[in-house]
């Protein structure tokens, strides 16, 4: 087990944000996290990846508490923002030489690491343009190339392909699949989208109002449904009570767009 | 604390088994990343260094314009020094101030994408990702210096050409914009929006510069004011560079004294900068 959480809960001042989570997620594994805005996908997230600490509960990545070893966490995982996180004023190899150098890759392999992930990922030709130029799909390849550099045990994907179109979407669909097949780390990714979820998951749990409601594969979240041809959207509105909608606050919306436009 | 509840978790790897804690590598890992960050900002300003020429314009216009007005009028009593030499030195520290204190923004830009909760993310200390883009600043600093050493020179401001003392004159500007820097890091942090960063910003650069030694000497002031410039960091920069910057410049409190107080100052704001930093992520 890749991911471990008991019980997990934060709260911001009254609100519940994540309650009582217990999930566990498995080497090799793509776990897939859904759920309505405000559901609570990203602060199960940003408490993984040890940027925001729990109100209690407890948590293993990588088999490090995330309360009492937040380092050990770092060391073992890779994180992709929902927004972009390589800077645009740099180039993408200096975007990977920075992230080589704070997860302390030594010297000596830091070039090979970098060339081995920009060909990974198929950037090679454009690895020393800045990032500012390159198109969103260019820019969440760079993204998953820089989050793979230090081999991490478990990736975090927080809506890797939100404003990508139809292509880029195959085409990072196709690199998270190779990479977790190379490197057999287990990835938590959370999506609003259903055939993200077809495509890529091998297990879904599905969040509402801060619970974990269902744990499962997506053919048995189909099958729960209990009509023909039932689809994931249909196990979406089933176990949430509404139909998906991405109607947050206005700060989610603006941010979602802002990242949108960006990458777009 | 060792008894384990039913139910509980139990860590594979326990706290801090962290790879090799011994203390040389630690020092070395935070050195690393320190320059890291730095080295990253560094690289901006050379794909784009058109930041640095606007940046130079306002202190050569106080040097141009205030500098030769005030030097007629002979009110201010600069010791022994003509008035431009004794506040070039000023300038310079302004125009250091005033690089530093705003360069908290990026944060609040790298925070509106998300690189702040990438590099969060990281492994890298916390106090290392601050004290890389106070490193940063005064990289950035120095560009100001130089450009202050030619017009001042060219104003026939008696410099003091001695290689150790303009080295001095480069650690003093360095130190003091990685503190103003770091400072304003923290009001970002705090903050968390460009517009209210913004004005704090302007509300906090006046005071901090007129509330110090920079274009006139301190004891011209009220008693009042002398106390708040005595708490005031810029006061003992411009102190530092007027030793050295200037032919027959005199440090009022000490050259040791002046970078003392800077460095106390800069790990105490790097210390909690690295606390708040965090923030920046929820």
């Amino acid at each position: 087990m890749i991911i471990q959480t008991n019980a997990l809960r934060r709260c911001f001042g009254d609100l519940v944000a994540v309650n009582h989570l217990t999930m566990t997620i498995n080497d090799g594994e793509i776990f897939g996290l859904v759920g309505p805005n405000g559901a609570g996908k990203s602060t199960v997230v940003k408490m993984l990846t040890t940027l925001l600490p729990p109100t209690s509960g407890q948590a293993l990545v990588a088999g490090c508490d995330i309360v009492t070893n937040p380092a050990g966490v770092r060391r073992a995982i890779g994180y992709v923002p929902q927004l972009v996180s390589a800077d645009g004023a740099l180039t993408g190899r200096e975007n990977l030489n920075l992230f080589a150098k704070l997860y302390d890759i030594p010297r000596s392999d830091r070039r090979q690491r970098i060339e081995q992930a920009i060909e990974f990922v198929g950037l090679q030709d454009a690895g020393d343009r800045l990032v500012r130029t390159y198109s969103g799909g260019m820019i969440r390849k760079l993204e998953l190339a820089i989050a793979m550099l230090h081999r991490p045990r478990v990736l975090f994907l927080d809506e890797p392909t939100v404003g990508l179109d139809p292509l880029a979407r195959q085409s990072i669909w196709q690199q998270i699949r190779r990479l977790v097949q190379q490197q057999q780390m287990g990835v938590l990714m959370t999506t609003h989208f259903m055939d993200e979820v077809d495509e890529l998951c091998d297990r879904v749990g599905i969040m509402n109002h801060g619970e974990l409601v269902v744990v499962a594969t997506p053919s048995q979240l189909k099958a729960a449904v209990g009509t023909q041809d039932a689809t994931l959207d249909d196990a979406f509105a089933f176990y949430t009570g509404n139909r998906l909608d991405t109607t947050g606050g206005y700060r989610e919306v603006n941010q979602a767009r802002r990242a949108a436009a960006r990458l777009g | 604390m060792k008894s384990i509840k039913p139910g509980v978790l139990q860590p594979v790897l326990a706290e801090s088994s962290a790879a090799r804690p011994d203390l040389i590598w630690r020092i070395k890992s935070m050195i690393r990343c320190t320059l890291a960050v730095a080295e990253m900002d560094f690289r901006k300003l050379r794909h784009d260094p058109m930041e640095l020429l606007t940046r130079a314009i306002q202190p050569a216009l106080w040097l141009l314009i205030f500098g030769q007005v005030f030097a007629r009028t002979r009110a201010i009593p600069s010791g022994n020094l003509p008035y431009l030499d004794f506040m070039s030195p000023g300038i310079l520290a302004q125009s250091v101030l005033f690089i530093a204190i705003f360069f908290g923004i990026s944060v609040i830009w790298e925070r509106d994408l998300g690189l702040v909760h990438k590099l969060l993310a990281t492994p890298a200390p916390r106090a290392t990702l601050v004290a890389g883009k106070g490193l940063a600043a005064g990289v950035r600093a120095l560009s100001q210096a130089l450009v202050i050493y030619v017009l001042a020179a060219l104003l026939g401001v008696g410099i003091n050409w001695n290689l150790a003392a303009m080295a001095g004159v480069a650690g003093t500007v360095i130190l003091g914009a990685a503190l103003f820097s770091t400072f304003s890091l923290i009001v970002a942090c705090i903050v968390k929006t460009r517009e209210r960063f913004m004005g704090i910003g302007q509300v906090i650069t006046m005071p901090l510069f007129f509330a110090s030694n920079a274009i006139y000497p301190i004891d011209m002031m009220p008693n009042w004011l002398k106390v708040v410039a005595h708490y005031n960091p810029l006061t003992y920069q411009v102190d530092a560079i007027r030793a050295l910057m200037i032919q027959g410049g005199v440090s009022m409190y000490g050259l040791i004294t002046d970078w003392l107080v800077m460095l106390v100052i800069l790990f105490a704001l790097v210390a909690i900068g690295a606390r708040l930093y965090g923030r920046l992520a929820t």
